[in-house]
């Protein structure tokens, strides 16, 4: 009888994750009703469909693998502007990708850093362009979230754990066992599963480094059955199939995943043990190496554009203050969604409200952008709509990441503090103010940080819907580079580099201060 | 006035609860039984944490099903976890009065109040951190007590401390639910603090939770589950 | 996100012109680099508008995936940056009407028949280089495919690009049946093949790559903007493929007068005179003198490639395939 009455109250998060199930296979479906049904697909699609899967594996495995040393590098020492590399680490993931594909070529390209010195010691060239390349970009972009997710998963370990650990005379290897293998096995598909889905929809990456039709993705696919083809029914079979395979990862990845029931512990301030020895240097060389891999083309565009920021166009500056107004409008939306999400899925494990919640990660763009505009259109005078649906569309496309932060926290909340407040009585808003917010303050800062950086980098939406007077700063930059205007380009790149990473810093640091 | 478990039943897959018996209101009561018994099964259906498959509870006659936990004529404490650690020591007590801390400045006084009831006169704006176990341990009883509710649930509260600092917890527990004329529930591992707190003794063994009987004739002529338990 | 969808392609919607004012709108479908601050789009604006007492509005995007998703309840009075690859697909839509212009005054280096979709501005594909990095570029088609393959390039995806969908018809114009051959030996020396014309170019500037898949228009951009005369189109004797930009006006317009009148503005000197330093090309009717100096110095093909718009689309899906098999080899 009474058994299942709490699961059958109506909750917010059940409600955001049905609205938002409903319009990404809604925009597919009136998609395909638009193009009168799906059409089959060539065997060049079922070739990219294999491709997709193959760099999204190997850059999925790739990031998590070395995800994991860096982060338990920098979880358990401490050395001076740690906080400060521990932020710019993160940089390359919230970087627009066609101002990353720049710094990597500058880095890795056949007249970059790196072969220039292979040269000088008279080492063969490395190519970053085909199948390599793809990867190579992947890791750069999903290397920092993977250690964001693993490195924050760590930091919730409570460091008592650790002193127990160490006053049982725990060695490395037996913190790696007892410690650190079940936390991996908790939060590691997690960010496989993040970092394979992005790679499923990744698509300039392939593009611009891809080499041509031996590294195309199902997201090129579709892009070419809309713009070459103009054959919608194609785009949106091609538009199910990374659906299907992302639902059907999603489902994996949930069967894999285990609770590794860390406690809560009282918030003191102690870093993890930090063995000495070789661990050491070995740790030191770990953070040099990532430093390096994820830094050097940041640097390198600021290095080219820099100089160039001072004479930009007058334009550009007035889509710069639209740029940020709509991000920031836009992180409020994506945690309004997200947290009654990641509440809902910390009170029970609903695969259903996750896989929704995970959506918007495998939804096309080009399928979700166009199918918005036939239904707005059928509906509504989409007049005054550009800004407006930007703004919804950016914020339902950050929500993932913002997820991802969130339900790993929610849950140790939930299983923490849960029966406390129950029996407290602690409900709604009182809740949310007096418990809710405070415990989750570091991953709602770093979602929110996430959300804005994305939203400030985002082109995608814009262009499907903004007209030329509501250009935003990335919008801007492609209009640069189009018009032979490479360098007042990079100096775009660079402001808009400077503003998704200055949003993200100020609300990850909200988060912990 | 009595605790009532009506016919109750909770199944999950291959476990079976059943509690089928009164408790005496104002008796103070310890829960026994090996560990994987259902002890805590007991208190958390109490608290309203989980809920029955058949049958009912009652305080006062009156079926607690349709309450949810806050609103359960019921204090539970924990192990840990009773304090959150982001809010001071009195916000902690406060919680007990108003979930959504907006204290009436009489409300604040009792706060207070309860804090020096305690032993804690003074330490209400600190956090758990900056406080000990044993202090810890006050903080959450002194919510305890400004709750007044009748029914104290302790599942292994105070289990992490010492045995004096163990024993002034319990005897502070008893001063309070003396007090009020609470009932209080104790789970416990320890022989000896179910001699010394309690009158009563609930044996739950295999999932079954058995009448409470005399303490002193519990221990004297154990039944089998419970000499188990002793060794 | 990192589904950066390009700007030239958005198949769906932007803002609609605001409410009525009080002088009528003429809306046109445009490429967005065309209404771009850099595109030749806001003086075509400020010229037309001087004129014709009206709004001229770009609404930009993806011009004919839009009027196909729109059919008869497109907005759109006139459309302006169609290529030829599109033109079969949208006369079919039976959408357009006639021009009404007299291409015989055309001063395209093919003749131009069509009565529908009016070129306002051309120029030829080509490889570019730079003379300080690259001494001696390939002096054919033939030396190109025959180059070591240590001479690398960069090309755009035929799947993505007008410009790379033109490259496929430039070398099936040459090779004809040896087409996938010659793809073959080209294979070696491209480096990458890019989504669109500007991250090619990008890799080019960069350094990247020897030649660039452009046209034989860019080096004036970086003479004139730049004073730049180290970048050059290399010309080939085999010829080059004809690379034009068409406008045309809708059968259902309800500003018929005025898409007419922009029908006639484009080919009018004002328009003419301004396209070759707004969108780096040959204008479609202006007499060679009257071009800027730059273009006037700029090297000029012996022999100008084009197929005809049927011809290009019965080839256009078999050439594709040639390509992704000799790539994919």
């Amino acid at each position: 009888m009474a058994a299942r009455l709490h699961a059958l109250r109506p909750s917010p998060g059940a409600a955001v994750a049905g609205g938002l199930a409903a319009l990404i296979l809604g925009t597919l479906g009136a998609v395909a009703w638009e193009a009168r049904g799906l059409s089959g697909l060539t065997q060049w699609d079922l070739r990219a469909v294999w491709f997709t899967l193959w760099q999204a594996a190997v850059s999925a495995t790739l990031s998590v693998a070395l995800a994991i040393p860096v982060a338990r590098a920098l979880a358990r020492r401490r050395f001076p502007a740690r906080g400060a590399l521990v932020l710019l680490l993160g940089a390359p993931f919230i970087l627009p990708t066609i101002v990353a594909i720049f710094g990597l070529v500058a880095m890795f390209g056949r007249s970059g850093w790196i072969n220039a010195g292979l040269a000088a010691l008279g080492l063969p060239e490395i190519s970053i362009y085909g199948a390599q390349g793809v990867v190579l970009a992947n890791l750069f972009f999903n290397l920092p979230l993977a250690t964001r997710l693993i490195l924050q998963a760590w930091q919730s370990v409570p460091a008592e754990r650790f002193r127990l650990a160490a006053s049982l005379g725990f060695g490395p290897r037996d913190i790696a066992r007892h410690l650190e293998r079940p936390l991996l096995r908790e939060v590691a598909p997690g960010a496989w599963l993040a970092v394979f889905l992005i790679c499923l929809t990744s698509f300039t990456v392939a593009l611009a480094l891809g080499g041509g039709p031996r590294a195309t993705t199902v997201e090129l696919a579709i892009y070419q059955a809309f713009r070459f083809d103009a054959d919608p029914g194609r785009a949106a079979s091609l538009g199910l199939v990374q659906v299907a395979l992302s639902l059907a990862a999603l489902a994996l990845a949930g069967r894999a995943a285990a609770p590794a029931g860390f406690g809560a512990g009282l918030d003191r301030e102690a870093p993890g043990p930090a063995p000495p020895g070789w661990r050491g240097w070995a740790d030191a060389a770990v953070i040099l190496l990532a430093a390096g891999f994820l830094l050097g083309p940041v640097g390198a565009v600021i290095g080219s554009g820099l100089p160039r920021i001072g004479s930009l166009p007058e334009t550009v500056w007035a889509a710069t203050a639209r740029s940020v107004g709509m991000a920031l409008t836009s992180t409020a939306l994506t945690i309004a969604l997200a947290l009654p999400l990641a509440l809902a899925l910390a009170r029970g494990r609903r695969l259903w409200i996750e896989a929704a919640g995970m959506l918007p990660l495998v939804a096309s763009p080009l399928v979700l952008g166009t199918g918005l505009f036939l239904i707005l259109s059928h509906a509504v005078p989409v007049s005054g709509l550009a800004i407006p649906v930007t703004i919804a569309v950016n914020a339902i496309m950050a929500l993932p990441f913002a997820l991802r932060a969130l339900i790993p926290a929610s849950r140790t909340l939930e299983a923490d503090y849960g029966r406390l407040a129950a029996s407290l009585g602690l409900a709604g808003a009182a809740r949310l103010r007096l418990l809710t917010l405070p415990r989750l303050r570091g991953p709602l800062g770093f979602g929110a940080g996430l959300a804005a950086a994305l939203a400030m980098g985002d082109l995608g939406v814009i262009a499907l819907f903004g007209d030329t007077r509501t250009a935003t700063l990335p919008l801007m930059l492609y209009q640069l580079m189009g018009s032979y205007r490479l360098a007042d380009a990079a100096g775009a790149a660079v402001l808009l580099m400077g503003l998704s990473l200055g949003l993200f810093w100020l609300f990850d640091r909200g988060g912990r201060a | 006035m009595s605790l009532r478990f009506d016919g109750l039943e909770a199944v999950w897959d291959d476990f079976i609860f059943s509690a089928d018996f009164d408790v005496p209101a104002g008796a103070p009561v310890a829960v026994m039984g090996p560990s994987g018994s259902g002890k805590t099964t007991l208190l958390s259906l109490v608290a309203g944490f989980l809920t029955p498959t058949r049958g009912r509870i009652l305080w006062d006659g009156r079926d607690l099903g349709p309450l949810p936990p806050g609103a359960r004529p019921v204090s539970i404490l924990f192990q840990d976890q009773n304090l959150f650690p982001h809010l001071t020591a009195a916000q902690n007590v406060g919680l007990g009065l108003r979930p959504d801390l907006r204290l009436s400045p009489a409300q604040r006084h009792s706060v207070e109040g309860a804090l020096a009831a305690v032993g804690l006169e003074g330490l209400g704006a600190r956090r758990p951190a900056q406080l000990s176990g044993g202090q810890q341990g006050r903080v959450a009883l002194a919510r305890v007590l400004l709750r007044e509710r009748p029914l104290l649930l302790l599942d292994e509260a105070f289990a992490a401390l010492g045995p004096a600092l163990k024993d002034e917890m319990l005897d502070l527990v008893g001063s309070i639910a003396d007090r009020s004329g609470a009932t209080v529930l104790m789970v416990t591992h320890d022989p000896a603090d179910a001699r010394r707190f309690a009158e009563l003794g609930i044996v739950v063994a295999d999932g079954r939770a058995h009448p409470p009987q005399e303490i002193g004739a519990l221990f004297a002529d154990p039944p089998a589950a419970l000499r188990a338990w002793l060794g | 996100m990192r589904h950066a969808i390009p700007a030239a392609l958005a198949v769906a919607a932007m803002a609609l012109p605001a409410a009525a004012q009080e002088r009528p709108e003429l809306t046109a479908y445009a490429p967005d680099y065309f209404a771009s601050d850099w595109g030749p789009g806001p003086r075509i604006e400020a010229g037309f508008e001087a004129a014709c007492n009206c709004d001229l509005v770009f609404v930009t995007g993806d011009v004919l995936p839009r009027l196909l998703l729109e059919g008869e309840s497109t907005r759109a009075d006139v459309v302006i940056g169609l290529n030829t690859d599109q033109t079969a697909r949208a006369r079919a839509t039976g959408l357009f009407a006639p021009h009404r212009q007299d291409t015989a005054a055309l001063t395209m280096p093919v003749a131009w028949t069509d009565d529908i979709f009016l070129p306002f501005n051309w120029s030829e594909l080509a490889f570019v280089y730079d003379e300080t990095r690259l001494a001696t570029p390939p002096e054919s088609f033939a030396a190109l495919l025959d180059a070591p393959d240590t001479l690398k390039i960069a090309l755009q995806d035929p799947r993505s690009s007008s410009a790379g969908l033109a490259m496929l018809l430039w070398v099936k114009h040459i090779y004809g049946d040896g087409a996938e051959a010659a793809w073959a030996k080209l294979a070696p020396k491209v480096l990458t093949v890019t989504r669109g014309w500007s991250e090619a170019y990008g890799l080019f500037t960069d350094g990247e790559v020897d030649m660039v898949l452009s046209y034989t228009t860019s080096p004036a951009y970086h003479v004139i903007a730049e004073g730049d005369t180290t970048k050059h189109a290399a010309i080939f004797p085999e010829g080059h493929y004809l690379y034009t930009e068409l406008a045309a006006q809708l059968a259902g317009s309800d500003q018929p007068e005025l898409a007419q009148a922009f029908m006639d503005y484009i080919l009018s000197p004002d328009f003419q005179g301004m396209i070759a330093e707004a969108n780096w090309s040959y204008p479609a009717k202006l007499p060679p003198e009257d071009l800027p100096q730059a273009f006037r110095d700029l090297p000029r093909p012996a022999t100008t490639l084009f197929y005809s718009e049927a011809e290009a689309e019965a080839l256009r899906q078999p050439a594709l395939d040639e390509w992704l098999r000799a790539f994919t080899r």
